[in-house]
């Protein structure tokens, strides 16, 4: 009995270890995942096979998504009103045998149950044929921004990355145009288009080797669409040049088939899979990160982690603070002349017990003040994993560090921190880094408008919630541990 | 490199069927060219060659590939495993030759394999269309290549090599770099110490290993600044 209640407690602590905060949550599993695209309020990606997984709130995941066709590593663009799905098939890719296609069909919904889903007839967009220098599996589209025109790019290690211009009303080759060589060494492309820049994204290293698979993402720009993609080094892809966006960390291994999603101006995402979670018995998962940019290149965010932090605002610095009494502490200066024999001591920081007692019983009003790393200046972040969330995490409940008390908006949508956390909407934070690399706090809870707020600096030490602009630093904080 | 191995059973696994059912698209060109020796080679010039201007060496002396049949994949191509295979004498003058065209070399009582020496047509030298284009079973492979540097001043430089997959190099007989692991061909993957060459002649010897998939490999030396080294002529004797 002893044996099995042992067994059992060493399951449940295995069991909560398992699943980091910063992991997807439910149906997770998934191979050669396709740019995650938002249809009707939820979110679809579809994986190598058949089907796919979907998401109401982008956090927790179930199967359910349907695309026909089977093969490999699709994509998915909308376009209009409707939605273009690739996928690829070919014959092994082992010696003289590197056939390959890639196909494109429509649906005017991702939604099986709606009676307005239903695909096209494929239509085949490019080829490879037996040992050609290529072959033709695992296509990613790009809509240019600027011209309007559809790219597809596809290909894997056995020869070269191509690119091909599709047309974006029939989905079909545009008539004459001929496949352009643009990388080398990757394969799970994926094209993005920035700040006059076009990006092409490959997966480099070992695929499907489970721990071992050393797959991570890596990516050149070039100001044509058609390449040369060089890296920071000017290094051209077709050398086999790439700059890093992500490899493996936080146990798991083998990053690839990038996706990009961008959320509104500031708020960018990657999806990919991961080769093998060690949290998951080491099995491929979608996973979702923030994408970052450091220098005109795309970098991934780090998974956000819990904590206790100074949360620090981008306007001018200060901290958020409860607004309660300064409370002095003793030492330090006491003259301009000081003996310098006078024995060196370590002071003591100011502790919760020194000073809670002090502050209001009830609701805390929330202010920026000077960082002092006082007690009511040190916020836990903590994530709350059973309480939903948004693309790539789930929501945060933040207190004051040893305490209780949360940061929360009340009924009026202003900001306050409460006595005690109770698990409301309201007192339920999403905490995004944006591509600066500060972050955003939106509250769970949307106003009146439908938007969820954020935490705003309206003055230096004031703070409030308001819509989120990412061209303001009034909008933008950092967490600090210092 | 190996990933090809996994990912193609599985897409193999999953496509043959759908490929087969699909119908050929009556507006999309279906032909194209096989890839033949002649894109990636021609026969080694009378005159001394250069590097390119991007220093990459482009003239060499390639081995037909010695089988190695037993490389199922490349997740053994760990350091000890590269080093003793690399340490194997498959031919008694192997890390001495310097071979001549169509000389040929005797493995077994069965096997004897000839030197071809070409001109690669890009910076890369594709030894699995170096194989295929001889008729020869390009994976799972050793390949050895051989070149001769004609130096004309006493210069300190590193040589580069990217290597699919991994690789050994040597010059004048002393072990230069390894590229270790499952490698992908990429320029300047791997840089060796600083090498002083003295003026004059200089053997350069390469072994690169696959399993199943691409291989090639790019060389060329970095002076002291980073920047490629060209001042010297490439001969196969």
């Amino acid at each position: 009995m002893k044996k099995i209640a042992l067994y059992l407690i060493v399951f449940l602590l295995t069991a909560l270890y398992a699943i980091p905060a910063a992991a997807q949550i439910g149906n997770v599993y998934i191979h050669d995942p396709s740019t995650i695209v938002k249809c009707d309020g939820k979110y679809y990606t579809f994986g190598t096979g058949a089907g796919g997984l979907i998401s109401e709130d982008g956090w927790t995941w179930h199967d359910g998504a349907v695309r026909t066709g089977g093969g490999v590593a699709p994509d998915v663009i909308k376009i209009g009103d409707r939605y273009l799905v690739s996928y690829s098939a070919g014959y092994p890719g082992t010696e003289g045998k590197t056939r390959g296609n890639v196909t494109t069909m429509w649906t005017k919904t991702l939604d099986p149950q709606s009676p307005d889903f239903g695909y096209t007839e494929p239509e085949l967009v490019a080829w490879a044929g037996d040992d050609e220098d290529c072959w033709a599996i695992d296509p990613a589209f790009l809509l240019d921004p600027t011209t309007g025109r559809l790219w597809c790019s596809y290909g894997t290690y056995f020869g070269a990355i191509r690119i091909v211009e599709l047309d974006p009303e029939t989905g079909k080759r545009v008539a004459g145009n001929q496949a352009v060589d643009i990388a080398i060494d990757c394969e799970a492309t994926a094209l993005m288009y920035k700040d006059g820049w076009y990006y092409l994204l490959g997966t480099h290293g070992t695929c499907c080797d489970g721990v071992n698979s050393t797959y991570n993402i890596v990516c050149g720009r070039s100001r044509s669409v058609t390449g040369p993609y060089l890296d920071n080094m000017g290094r051209d892809m077709l050398q086999g040049g790439g700059k890093m966006v992500l490899s493996a960390g936080n146990r798991a291994t083998g990053p690839g088939h990038f996706g990009w999603y961008v959320e509104e101006e500031g708020v960018e995402k990657m999806s990919f899979h991961y080769e093998a979670d060690y949290n998951r018995s080491g099995r491929s998962v979608l996973a979702v990160r923030s994408l970052l940019w450091k220098n005109g290149w795309p970098v991934a965010a780090d998974p956000f982690k819990e904590g206790t932090y100074e949360i620090e605002s981008e306007r001018r610095g200060y901290a958020l603070e409860l607004a309660v009494d300064f409370v002095r502490q003793q030492g330090g200066m006491r003259a301009f002349r000081i003996d310098p024999n006078e024995p060196v001591v370590s002071l003591a920081e100011q502790t919760l017990e020194e000073v809670e007692d002090r502050w209001p019983a009830g609701e805390i009003p929330v202010r920026a003040g000077d960082y002092m790393f006082r007690p009511h200046q040190r916020w836990t972040v903590t994530a709350v994993p059973d309480k939903g969330g948004y693309l790539g995490a789930p929501y945060y409940k933040i207190t004051i560090a040893g305490t209780e008390r949360a940061l929360a908006v009340d009924e009026d949508g202003e900001l306050m921190a409460v006595p005690a956390y109770t698990g409301a909407d309201n007192e339920l934070w999403r905490i995004e880094q944006l591509t600066d690399g500060t972050f955003r706090i939106l509250t769970k809870v949307a106003c009146k408008c439908g938007k969820q707020r954020c935490l705003l600096s309206t003055g230096d030490s004031t703070v409030a919630m308001g819509d989120f602009d990412f061209s303001s630093d009034n909008c933008k904080w950092n967490f600090r541990d210092r | 490199m190996s990933m090809t191995f996994f990912r193609r059973l599985f897409v193999s696994a999953l496509a043959l069927g759908l490929f087969a059912a699909l119908p050929a698209h009556a507006q999309l060109d279906l032909s194209y060219h096989k890839p033949v020796l002649e894109d990636y080679f021609a026969p080694a010039g009378v005159a001394p060659a250069t590097p390119d201007a991007d220093g990459f060496i482009r003239r060499w002396s390639l081995l037909e590939p010695i089988a190695k049949p037993e490389i199922r994949t490349n997740a053994i191509f760990d350091d000890s495993y590269l080093n003793d295979e690399f340490a194997k004498i498959h031919f008694p003058d192997q890390m001495t030759i310097v071979p001549k065209d169509g000389q040929k070399v005797k493995l077994d009582k069965k096997t004897r394999l000839a030197w071809h020496c070409y001109d690669s047509k890009r910076y890369n030298v594709k030894l699995y269309r170096f194989a295929t284009g001889l008729g020869l079973h390009p994976t799972e492979a050793l390949y050895l290549a051989v070149t001769v540097l004609n130096i004309p001043e006493d210069v300190t430089v590193r040589l580069s090599v990217g290597s699919n997959s991994g690789s050994k190099w040597w010059i004048d007989g002393e072990e230069a770099l390894l590229l270790s692991g499952d490698r992908r061909m990429v320029v300047d993957d791997c840089v060796s110490r600083r090498i002083t060459l003295k003026a004059g002649r200089h053997v350069l010897r390469g072994a690169v290993i696959n399993g199943p998939g691409m291989s090639d490999f790019c060389v060329r030396f970095l002076d002291g600044a980073g920047r490629p080294y060209t001042n010297f002529t490439v001969t196969n004797q």
